[in-house]
């Protein structure tokens, strides 16, 4: 009698698989999670395949990042879905984004002029670990609505997750210490919070303006202006092309990393933690290579 | 409204001031006195006066300000947090201050086409067309269901395109659609025109399945997922009032149907193939109880690898047609069929090409064939420009030689990508 309630596990979809991993830590094994796009594809563009539609007719919370990151692709999977439980607004709808710290919110007139600019905010925002804990809350405490015989089991898990991730921060602050103010050029705006945690300067992007291809005038432009600031370090993303970041590089003498800006970006990345470390252990060396110069 | 207001208090507190001072003059004491406790008296009055008419024009505002401005929704409720968190995060979420939200998700998406080169087809385009415009108003209705309109205006007709509600979440997992719809027969026939790999449609779709306009009609749509292990099915069901390009009813009872299965696979994470399978039946109008049938085949193979989706990607399409038009004297049965492709070679760059063959449906006799080459041009994700070689070898007419080309531009809400 009691075995097949103790079977009950709550079915999570999430859009990413940074979500997923929180939802992983929060809900363990009372929850089953499946994650729509991989950690190396550009979250902006991922494709509406009925097979996702297959996995969110089953699902009984849905955790998105927000910020019209998913708009090209999550609405029409939601309608289709078929399942009540994960319409907007519904229970089951969580946008991560609403407890967390969002940067680059526009202010004034916005046009498509400034390129496909994001109306409410920057949705990288995944890559400040204080918003992991942000997520990891909001999961936490949905979870708890879904399935509330499992609260204090959630409860645990998320002290767990957020002694980890504390132990984590400690490593990673130390680690991105020395090179406070320290200016990067990346490719997409993919950066702001890992950047303003780690008290990095974002000099100037690949990206003429949001989502719009390098322009021979603006590459040149900014390999002036990493030259003039003494730049060395550049950031990309591993789902954009290198040819243009590899030329600038051999011009400014700056190192081009691909870094990955999600779980799953790389093999080893398995967890939303591990994210950090890895990408933390990449930058660093860099960093500390260009200061050696 | 304020000006009045006083203008009319103040005489009515001067009188109730005299009244007063006349009232307490039998036992006054010293004039001096009485004028200097008079003039505190008065002060005090002036001030409770002062304080009395601010709070009742604070009232009349409060009244007054719904009409103007309406209170702003309460801010969305920070998430429980747990006791070992931190200090509870400052609000992040969009401000949400006027009416405005409640606007659907508005776009508008121009359609320019040119062509040059010789066709005596009654269908071919002008040299310069503004060929559509196509607004869009989307948004949620209410907890249970969504609308979407699609207006077009072309360059002699405004019309609704698609003007219907969805409810996604119909009792036993149906996905129900009430108004006007392209009908689910195929891949071609459901898309707008902006949506297309092409400048034009295919000839099938010309010659069978009834060209721009295609099947588009009022009607009621119900569609199911049939779970399995193997594939994604969906089957759908439509039922019409039965006037469209192709079918017309004669009387109110003839309805017009349009069944449709959809298979899906992933092959892997970066190929999939969709396949369906379409029916359509309806009266034609040639006589009182005349019908048309529409079988329909659709493959399409994806291939668009996730490390290079910006980049690379590879869609191989085909549509086969089958028309069966009873006619006055004798049935017509004819067939069709496209074969395309595209291949993206660079984040802004597509190449494709297609092959056309098609009987009509009125005179099976006569085959149309033809063949397409385009190269489409991305600046941004709102805006593309395509040529197209166009060759058609008519049955009827001499072979037509054009170069095709197209303006699509896009303003207003971000909609989803084609799939």
């Amino acid at each position: 009698m009691l075995a097949p309630l103790l079977l009950l596990a709550v079915n999570v979809v999430a859009t990413t698989e940074d979500l997923a991993s929180i939802a992983r830590e929060v809900g363990g094994d009372k929850v089953k999670v499946d994650a729509l796009a991989r950690g190396y594809q550009d979250p902006h563009f991922v494709e509406a395949k009925p097979s996702f539609i297959f996995i969110m007719n089953k699902a009984d919370l849905l955790v998105f990042v927000g910020r019209e990151l998913e708009i090209g692709w999550l609405p029409p999977l939601v309608l289709q879905s078929r399942n009540p439980k994960i319409q907007p607004s519904a229970k089951g709808s969580l946008d991560a984004s609403l407890n967390a710290k969002i940067l680059e919110i526009p202010t004034g007139q916005i046009t498509r002029a400034m390129g496909d600019v994001h109306p409410q905010g920057n949705p990288h925002y995944w890559l400040d670990p204080n918003n992991g804990r942000r997520i990891a809350q909001a999961i936490q405490a949905k979870l708890a609505e879904l399935q509330p015989q499992d609260a204090a089991y959630f409860g645990e898990r998320y002290a767990d997750f957020d002694k980890r991730l504390a132990e984590g921060e400690k490593r990673w602050d130390a680690a991105m210490a020395p090179y406070k103010g320290t200016k990067i050029v990346t490719y997409h705006r993919s950066w702001p919070n890992f950047c303003e945690r780690f008290g990095l300067e974002v000099m100037g992007y690949v990206e003429p303006r949001p989502g719009i291809p390098p322009s021979p005038s603006h590459t040149l432009e900014l390999i002036a202006a990493m030259k003039s600031q003494g730049v060395k370090v550049l950031l990309v993303e591993p789902y954009f092309d290198l040819k243009t970041p590899n030329s600038i590089g051999r011009e400014t003498g700056a190192e081009v990393l691909t870094m990955p800006p999600s779980v799953g970006g790389e093999k080893e990345i398995t967890d939303y933690i591990k994210l950090f470390d890895y990408d933390v252990k990449l930058l660093g060396a860099a960093l500390a290579k260009a200061a050696g110069n | 409204m304020r000006a009045v207001f006083c203008s009319c208090v103040r005489p009515l507190f001067v009188l109730a001031l005299a009244a007063g001072a006349t009232a307490q003059e039998p036992s006054s004491p010293p004039v001096s006195e009485d004028v200097q406790r008079l003039e505190a008296e008065l002060a005090a009055l002036r001030q409770e006066f002062a304080a009395r008419l601010g709070a009742l024009e604070a009232q009349l505002a409060a009244l007054q300000a719904p009409v103007a401005a309406p209170a702003p929704p309460p801010a969305e409720a920070p998430a429980p947090v747990a006791p070992t968190a931190p200090a509870p995060a400052p609000n992040y979420s969009a401000p949400a201050g006027s009416s405005k939200v409640f606007n659907p998700d508005m776009a508008v998406i121009g359609n320019f086409l040119g062509a040059a080169g010789k066709n005596d087809s009654p269908n071919a385009p002008p040299s310069l067309e503004m060929s559509e415009a196509e607004a869009s108003f989307q948004a949620i209705v209410d907890p249970y269901a969504r609308a979407d309109f699609f207006l077009t205006f072309g360059p002699d007709e405004v019309g609704v395109e698609e003007g219907f509600i969805t409810f996604p979440t119909a009792p036993g997992g149906l996905l129900l659609k009430v108004g006007k719809m392209r009908d689910a027969f195929g891949k071609v026939n459901a898309m707008h025109s902006h949506v297309l790999p092409w400048t034009d449609r295919p000839l099938v779709v010309d010659n069978l399945v009834g060209g721009e306009d295609g099947l588009a009609d009022a009607g009621v749509s119900i569609s199911r997922l049939i779970q399995n292990r193997f594939l994604f099915l969906e089957a759908t069901g439509q039922v019409y009032q039965g006037n469209s390009a192709i079918f017309a009813a004669p009387e109110r009872k003839d309805l017009a149907y349009v069944g449709h299965l959809r298979a899906y696979r992933d092959l892997a994470e970066s190929s999939n193939l969709d396949f369906g399978g379409s029916f359509a039946y309806g009266h034609n109008g040639a006589t009182d109880d005349a019908t048309t049938r529409l079988w329909g085949a659709d493959l399409t193979f994806r291939w668009r690898p996730l490390r290079r989706a910006i980049y690379r990607r590879f869609i191989a399409r085909t549509e086969l047609v089958w028309s069966r038009r009873e006619g006055e004297a004798d049935t017509a049965n004819a067939f069709g069929w496209f074969g395309a492709a595209e291949y993206q070679f660079a984040r802004r760059w597509f190449a494709g090409a297609r092959y056309d063959r098609s009987e009509r449906a009125d005179d099976p006799s006569l085959t149309d064939e033809g063949g397409s080459l385009l190269l489409t041009w991305w600046p941004s994700e709102f805006s593309q420009i395509r040529g197209q070689f166009r060759r058609t070898d008519y049955a009827d007419r001499p072979t037509a030689n054009e170069l095709l080309f197209q303006f699509l531009f896009s303003i207003g809400a971000h909609g989803a990508h084609p799939f």
